[in-house]
């Protein structure tokens, strides 16, 4: 049975237009994220960065793994691959190199990015592979429930830690700039026009390229560990984070109740896997 | 080393080699892999010969990264391919459902080694065919050769890309240790046909990518061709987008396996060898076909006539090929390093009609012909 194409554009409010609707599915939404989550927020400055790049989007690639940033892709009105959990990254890496004129970008949470898959995060920056990868750090697993995932704090309490978490949680911007990544930076939802300014960054930025956002789970993480409503999460983020560019990465960890560090800590130059290759591929006939 | 693609001529090579070749002579222009013995000659020579010829060889982190990269470089437009052997095998099972799912052509290559676990890392064996058949999760169908010289390792490699782009379904290609490291005469041709793949026949704004044609597959469009296609592991309808009712799922999963079940003509590939006036069938594959042809040559001396069916496509199983063969034959021996893979599946196909008899080893070296003969011997005494 043939399923007919949506092509009616659904009007959020009458004879108004988003002006971020030529990126998305329209016929896909509402979306599934909970209220005060902070993935419209990271989208919005993704979209609006994508705007500002002016790039063709039929050059554009996003490739998602599972969760509810895994879902991101799935709204996007490009070329959207919505793979296995953990694996964003090592496809990625082989629709960059099939097609390097590409500009691929990998959109995945920190569970996907980080335990499951996070052989994968530092191989591809180690090779400085030429990809963006972009992670909504929300603390927890959100679409299963909030279990404890690689960047719960210690103590907090998730499904899976009901007496609080016993396990220490990495500092990713610690872990991006040690496996070789080019640019590293950390924003929250709270702060979208400085998310779209790394978004730019990153993309514009050649190499293995890396922007975390903190960013609430009311539903879950919040919930559990009494932050409050979204908001509070918003204003807990305004009072206790910290701009310091430049910043050493090791001192960027996230503990709770604490001052964390936000900002761009890693920006440099240094020759790309597809360079490299190419260079010597040209050198012995195959360029 | 010659830049030149496809490597006409005659060489001396072995199967692994061989299988390299006959990739880069199919227009598979992306490698990418973890290095595992007994595969790593097929690494080696790719990652010396796709440079000069264009193509990208990348060496991954481990078999799931290879695989997930494979599958990426498809979608990028290139016909990829990885390889590797039992344990990496496992490892890249989760993706290979995900290559059935989004329909993603590609080729993988299992040089098989003893096991279960790291079991016999350099020796033969033939332990991994049923999870070639049923290793990922979920009902699916899947192609799967079983090459038994260096010639044929290369011959093949060529028909699993073409088959492969036919059916948008990643091709196994089922070897083993000893035809991986196997030296012998490879004879490339002057021409290779490469296949094509079907893109979108409408444009961007009428496409549906997930829209079969009459033969069930649909057409396939690449990344940054313009049709801004959504591909996802969950459960799609024909807009690609994910649809979770029950409906949708039982459409789009027998899909995928009638479009595979439904051509068996296409993928169906078996030799006979003396058969014709044979009382006794000795049924097997790869390494074990060729060492099966000793033990038929000892029966015929013995006066037991008995031939040999190959199985060169081992799934989806001939099972027509094997029922009638049961019709001309008055018993079977299948000859595989396992204990009882195929024959169970031989016992099948031929309902109870003859008697099958397994000769089987574990692994770890090739069986004897006397081994064979007597596995002959024993079913041709049952059957008289």
């Amino acid at each position: 049975m043939p399923v007919k194409v949506a092509r009616a554009e659904p009007e959020f409010v009458p004879g108004v237009r988003h002006p971020l609707e030529r990126w998305l599915r329209t016929d896909r939404l509402p979306h599934i994220w909970c209220s005060g989550c902070g993935l419209g927020t990271a989208l919005s400055a993704f979209l609006y960065a994508l705007d500002e790049l002016g790039w063709d989007p039929d050059s554009i690639a996003v490739v998602s793994g599972i969760g509810c940033t895994g879902r991101v892709a799935g709204y996007l009105k490009l070329d959207t691959y919505h793979t296995t959990h953990g694996r964003p990254i090592p496809f990625a890496t082989g629709l960059k190199l099939a097609k390097p004129d590409l500009h691929v970008i990998v959109f995945s949470g920190d569970g996907d990015l980080f335990a499951i898959g996070g052989n994968h995060f530092i191989h591809a920056a180690r090779r400085n592979m030429d990809i963006t990868v972009i992670c909504v750090n929300n603390l927890n697993y959100g679409m299963t429930g909030g279990q404890l995932g690689p960047t719960t704090p210690v103590g907090a309490l998730t499904t899976t830690s009901p007496f609080g978490n016993f396990e220490h949680p990495f500092n990713l911007v610690h872990l991006a700039a040690s496996a070789g990544a080019t640019y590293v930076a950390r924003w929250t939802t709270l702060d979208g026009r400085r998310l779209q300014k790394a978004f730019v960054e990153a993309l514009s930025h050649k190499g293995f390229t890396f922007v975390e956002i903190l960013s609430p789970c009311p539903t879950n993480y919040g919930r559990r560990n009494r932050m409050g409503e979204a908001l509070d999460e918003l204003k807990y983020y305004r009072e206790h984070m910290v701009i310091r560019h430049g910043a050493d990465p090791k001192d960027a960890d996230i503990l709770p109740g604490k001052p964390f560090l936000v900002g761009k800590f890693v920006d440099l130059e240094k020759p790309t896997y597809l360079e490299l290759y190419q260079t010597k591929a040209r050198e012995i006939g195959g360029g | 080393m010659s830049a030149r693609t496809v490597l006409s001529g005659v060489h001396f090579m072995n199967g692994d080699e061989a299988i390299a070749e006959g990739a880069i002579a199919a227009g598979c222009r992306f490698f990418a892999a973890y290095p595992i013995t007994p595969q790593s000659e097929i690494a080696e020579r790719l990652a010396r010969r796709l440079p000069q010829i264009g193509g990208m060889f990348i060496q991954m982190e481990d078999e799931i990264a290879a695989i997930a990269a494979v599958l990426g470089a498809s979608w990028g437009g290139m016909k990829a391919m990885t390889a590797t052997s039992g344990p990496g095998f496992s490892l890249m099972m989760e993706n290979l459902g995900l290559a059935v799912m989004t329909e993603t052509p590609c080729v993988i290559v299992n040089v098989q080694r003893g096991a279960p676990s790291t079991g016999l890392p350099t020796l033969v064996a033939q332990g991994d065919m049923m999870q070639a058949r049923w290793g990922s999760h979920g009902h699916y169908e899947i192609i799967a050769l079983c090459p038994a010289s260096s010639q044929e390792a290369f011959d093949l490699t060529v028909r699993a890309f073409a088959l492969s782009e036919r059916f948008r379904v990643p091709v196994l290609l089922m070897t083993d240790e000893v035809v991986g490291h196997m030296y012998e005469r490879v004879e490339i041709p002057p021409e290779v046909p490469v296949a094509s793949r079907r893109g979108p026949k409408v444009p961007p704004e009428e496409f549906l990518p997930f829209a079969p044609d009459p033969d069930l597959v649909p057409p396939m469009a690449c990344a940054g061709e313009g049709y801004r296609v959504h591909v996802t592991g969950l459960t799609h309808d024909e807009r690609g987008y994910p649809d979770m009712s029950p409906e949708a799922h039982d459409r789009l999963v027998r899909r995928l396996v009638d479009k595979i079940r439904l051509f068996p003509q296409e993928y169906t590939f078996y030799e006979e060898v003396g058969l014709a006036d044979a009382e006794i069938a000795v049924v097997s594959y790869g390494i074990s076909a060729r060492v099966s042809l000793g033990g038929i040559e000892l029966a015929r001396k013995a006066g037991i006539k008995a031939g040999l069916f190959r199985l060169i496509t081992a799934w989806p199983f001939p099972d027509e090929a094997l029922f009638q063969l049961a019709r001309r034959v008055k018993g079977i021996v299948v000859v595989e390093l396992n204990l009882g893979q195929m024959s169970r599946e031989v016992e099948r196909a031929v309902r109870g009609r003859v008697p099958v008899h397994g000769v089987f080893h574990a692994g770890g070296r090739i069986h004897t012909p006397e081994e064979v003969f007597q596995g002959i011997e024993e079913v041709y005494r049952q059957c008289r």
